[in-house]
């Protein structure tokens, strides 16, 4: 495809536009994050405990201090904390705060933990949240396009065979999708790891992790198995049912008969009449599906003790630490904003009207 | 032809409606039967409550569930000396003290061992130490001494199947008796009903001895004025229509008060939020402008705002009660993909002739958005509505899942989140886990039945696709 310098303009702005939507989106809900966090007074908590921690470790690493008594060094500490409250403002009023934990919060400066810890020993939640991450990314990334791609050839081979038994099916079949992939996972694992006992239970890797990276992979593939299942018997059948739909729609237009008429090729007929047209509309709708499979994401985690962000947000929530949590909706937010400008970006690339403007 | 009459030749017309309609009748009559059982607050009274349940077996299948076995499994017994078995009082002659023999007969005829056995112990009119003895007497004369032990106080609570002195000595009994060491831990339930025999020794061929039983307890108290009672509970596999939970709670009592639970969260949720978003769609068409574009940008906003990690922890943060929940859930999405669809139709609705009718006698906005504008869209979004149920109902779910429901409420997510933390998945306890499951599956496909067929009635034009 050779882009014109007016339409990268054109597919830049459009892409522009879209991404200060999200990036307001994703400012408005971290900021949201703050305010329902601090009528509880947790952003405070986590704020002042996360000084207390820094300052007692400095005057106790500092050796000008070496030899002092305990309670002496305990008064010196409690004085500086005092001070430095002062100086980070946290006597003002929240409302000014709100905005410095906004920016703290948005720059992934996110306090630490309470409780939990990272693997490395770390209690930053960033350090605990970014090792959960690829994990995430990593099974819904993969679901996701998987899902999109069989929707995709699903929904074309079915739009061709129009009013076959196939195509009924796949129709009736549709409302499987009222359900959520969790739930579908909770009945995948009595099936396949209960009862016929031929794929694990859930987490990522075998216990103990196989030294070889290859059987280590292997082994994290076996674990993907079933979550990939139920959300494919979860998502699929409405994508399916959808796309047929706009396939079906698209080749009832008059130019793919006039194209039929002139004698083009039934493939190409398909290929530049029918697929590039319906492409804009199957994107915004795989959108919607995105976010919607995003949230979902933290249960089925959670299901299938997935050790990604969800799971750390169920574990986070049963033992009681708010900057986890807080850090994790931050994260999701992220998340699913970075997802929606990529498609935006494909959007704007597959959709003419965008290039060509209206 | 009206509506109403549209969907009820409908009903008998499309196969799936009528399916749908059924289950979801059914549904109905089970919250009816809810209401009529016992009121919401008695019931969930009774569901956090812990002695209420103390009778029940723990983690017991459903009763139903040895029609399909070829083998019974076991009720529970509960076998009280105030009501059946004997007793008889002699006093000592030399110390003024008193001699009781409760004696307890029970049949076993299933094919399978209880889960638990538990002993509770009342002594009347005591100060002083008595002394207690426990003997079972099996169908073939075996005598077995369960337990011996001084008692002080008025009463006591005995679990046999915790007792591991009598394991160990069962263990040793039975290894000099069958010249054998078992290849297994010998539990006491399995000990005090098991066929002495070699079968024993392997946890494959164990068997249960059926017969007439004999628990005889006797008590030797300083003190001539003393009594006592016993309840023995042997503690089966199988319970009621619904089973139990780890907490020997009667999940027939979640079943069914879950389902007006289900029922109200997410109808209530489904019809508030469509029309909620309708009123925001139909106010932005209406006076577009400002309006029009401040809904349309708060809009996309919403629609990429992470909603269940926010909800997660707003009733992290607040422990919600369910109906506290409900209104976050509909203020949160409100804003949504429903609000775009609406603002399109009524864009055009605005510019029909019966609009500029109204305008033209003096119509205010108000009855002109209210009055004619959403009327008219209403039909069209009734499947969203009914297709939007199970999603709410789901969503209270994975709350659950994630351990922030309401920790008071008896709802079916709840079940299956104890179910699913107390391992029934690993453990083999289905029922625990299907039972909520199934109920989710079938309200899921009542709604879904009902709203696929609707969208096919009201909004034609997917008909002939």
């Amino acid at each position: 495809m050779h882009l014109k310098r007016s339409s990268v303009i054109k597919v830049g702005r459009y892409v522009g536009v879209r991404a200060v939507t999200v990036a307001v989106a994703i400012v408005i809900s971290v900021y949201l994050t703050i305010i329902i966090a601090n009528a509880g007074g947790y952003v405070d908590e986590i704020i002042i405990s996360e000084l207390r921690f820094n300052i007692y470790e400095s005057v106790r690493a500092n050796p000008m201090y070496k030899g002092y008594p305990p309670e002496e060094i305990r008064r010196i500490a409690e004085e500086r904390i005092e001070l430095e409250i002062k100086k980070m403002g946290l006597d003002q009023h929240f409302m000014i705060r709100s905005f410095n934990y906004l920016y703290d919060a948005l720059t992934l400066n996110l306090g630490r933990a309470m409780k939990i810890f990272s693997s490395s020993g770390s209690n930053r939640v960033w350090d605990i949240i970014g090792e959960r991450l690829p994990t995430t990314v990593l099974l819904f990334t993969t679901a996701n396009i998987l899902i999109f791609l069989c929707e995709l050839f699903i929904g074309l081979t079915l739009s061709r065979r129009y009013g076959s038994k196939l195509d009924k099916l796949a129709v009736s079949l549709a409302p499987l999708s009222s359900m959520p992939g969790w739930f579908y996972g909770i009945f995948m694992i009595i099936i396949f790891a209960s009862w016929l006992g031929i794929l694990p239970y859930g987490g990522l890797v075998d216990a103990p992790p196989p030294e070889e990276p290859l059987l280590y992979a292997l082994s994290v593939l076996e674990h993907m198995i079933l979550p990939l299942l139920s959300w494919a018997v979860a998502y699929i059948p409405i994508g399916v049912y959808r796309m047929r739909t706009f396939f079906l729609m698209f080749s009832m237009e008059d130019y793919v008969d006039y194209a039929k008429a002139r004698g083009v090729p039934p493939k190409v007929v398909e290929r530049r009449y029918i697929l590039r047209p319906v492409l804009p509309p199957v994107i915004t709708d795989f959108v919607l599906v995105l976010i919607s499979s995003w949230m979902g994401a933290i249960v089925t985690e959670r299901v299938f003790n997935w050790p990604g962000v969800g799971t750390l947000m169920a574990e986070a929530i049963a033992i009681n630490d708010a900057p986890v949590i807080i850090g994790a909706v931050a994260i999701f937010a992220y998340l699913l904003g970075i997802s929606v400008v990529v498609l935006d970006m494909i959007y704007a690339i597959v959709d003419p009207r965008i290039r060509v403007g209206e | 032809m009206s509506k109403v009459t549209l969907i009820a030749k409908s009903i008998f017309r499309y196969k799936s409606l009528l399916v749908g309609t059924i289950i979801i009748v059914f549904f109905f009559f089970m919250s009816v039967y809810a209401v009529v059982l016992m009121p919401y607050s008695e019931a969930v009274k009774r569901w956090n409550s812990l002695d209420y349940w103390e009778d029940n077996p723990k983690l017991a299948s459903p009763s139903w569930i040895n029609l399909l076995l070829n083998r019974k499994l076991p009720e529970t017994l509960i076998l009280d000396s105030k009501y059946l078995g004997t007793k008889v009082r002699q006093e000592i002659p030399f110390d003024g003290g008193v001699y009781i023999r409760v004696e307890i007969h029970f049949n076993y005829e299933y094919d399978d061992f209880p889960s638990e056995i538990i002993l509770r112990l009342y002594m009347h009119n005591v100060t002083r130490t008595a002394i207690t003895t426990l003997t079972w007497v099996k169908p073939d004369g075996t005598e077995l001494i369960v337990d011996e032990s001084s008692m002080v106080g008025g009463y006591r609570y005995y679990s046999i199947s915790a007792d591991r002195q009598f394991q160990a000595r069962y263990t040793k009994y039975i290894t000099e008796k069958l010249k054998g060491r078992p290849t297994y831990d010998i539990s006491p339930e399995i000990a005090l009903f098991a066929k002495e025999v070699s079968g024993l020794l392997n946890p494959e061929t164990k068997e249960v001895l059926k017969g007439r039983y004999r628990v005889i307890l006797i008590v030797k108290s300083p003190e001539s004025s003393a009594d006592v009672d016993v309840k023995l509970n042997i503690y089966g596999k199988v319970f009621g229509l619904a089973g139990t939970d780890h907490k020997r709670r009667d999940l027939w009592l979640a079943i069914v008060w879950g389902t007006p639970i289900a029922l109200a969260f997410g109808v209530i949720a489904s019809v508030v939020t469509v029309f909620l978003e309708m009123i925001i769609a139909a106010l932005g068409a209406w006076y577009s402008g400002f309006v029009d574009y401040l809904t349309q940008r708060i809009n996309d906003i919403m629609l990429v705002l992470p909603f269940l990690p926010i909800l997660v922890m707003v009733s992290y943060f607040y422990r919600l009660t369910i109906w506290t929940l409900l209104g976050i859930v509909v203020v949160l999405s409100i804003f949504g993909s429903g609000v775009k669809v609406y603002r399109a139709m009524f864009l055009q609705i605005k510019e029909m002739p019966y609009i500029e009718a109204a305008k033209v006698y003096g119509a205010s906005s108000f009855r002109i958005v209210f009055r004619y504008m959403i009327p008219k869209v209403f039909p069209t979004a009734i499947p969203a509505i009914v297709l939007s149920v199970p999603t709410y109902v789901f969503l209270e779910a994975s709350l659950a899942i994630l351990g922030v429901g309401d920790p008071t409420a008896i709802t079916w997510g709840r079940v299956l989140e104890e179910a699913f933390s107390g391992g029934a998945v690993y453990r083999g306890y289905f029922h625990w886990i299907l039972e909520p499951a199934t109920c989710l599956v079938l309200m899921t496909l009542g709604f879904a039945l009902i709203g696929f067929t609707l969208d096919k009635i009201f909004n034609p034009k997917l008909r002939e696709l």
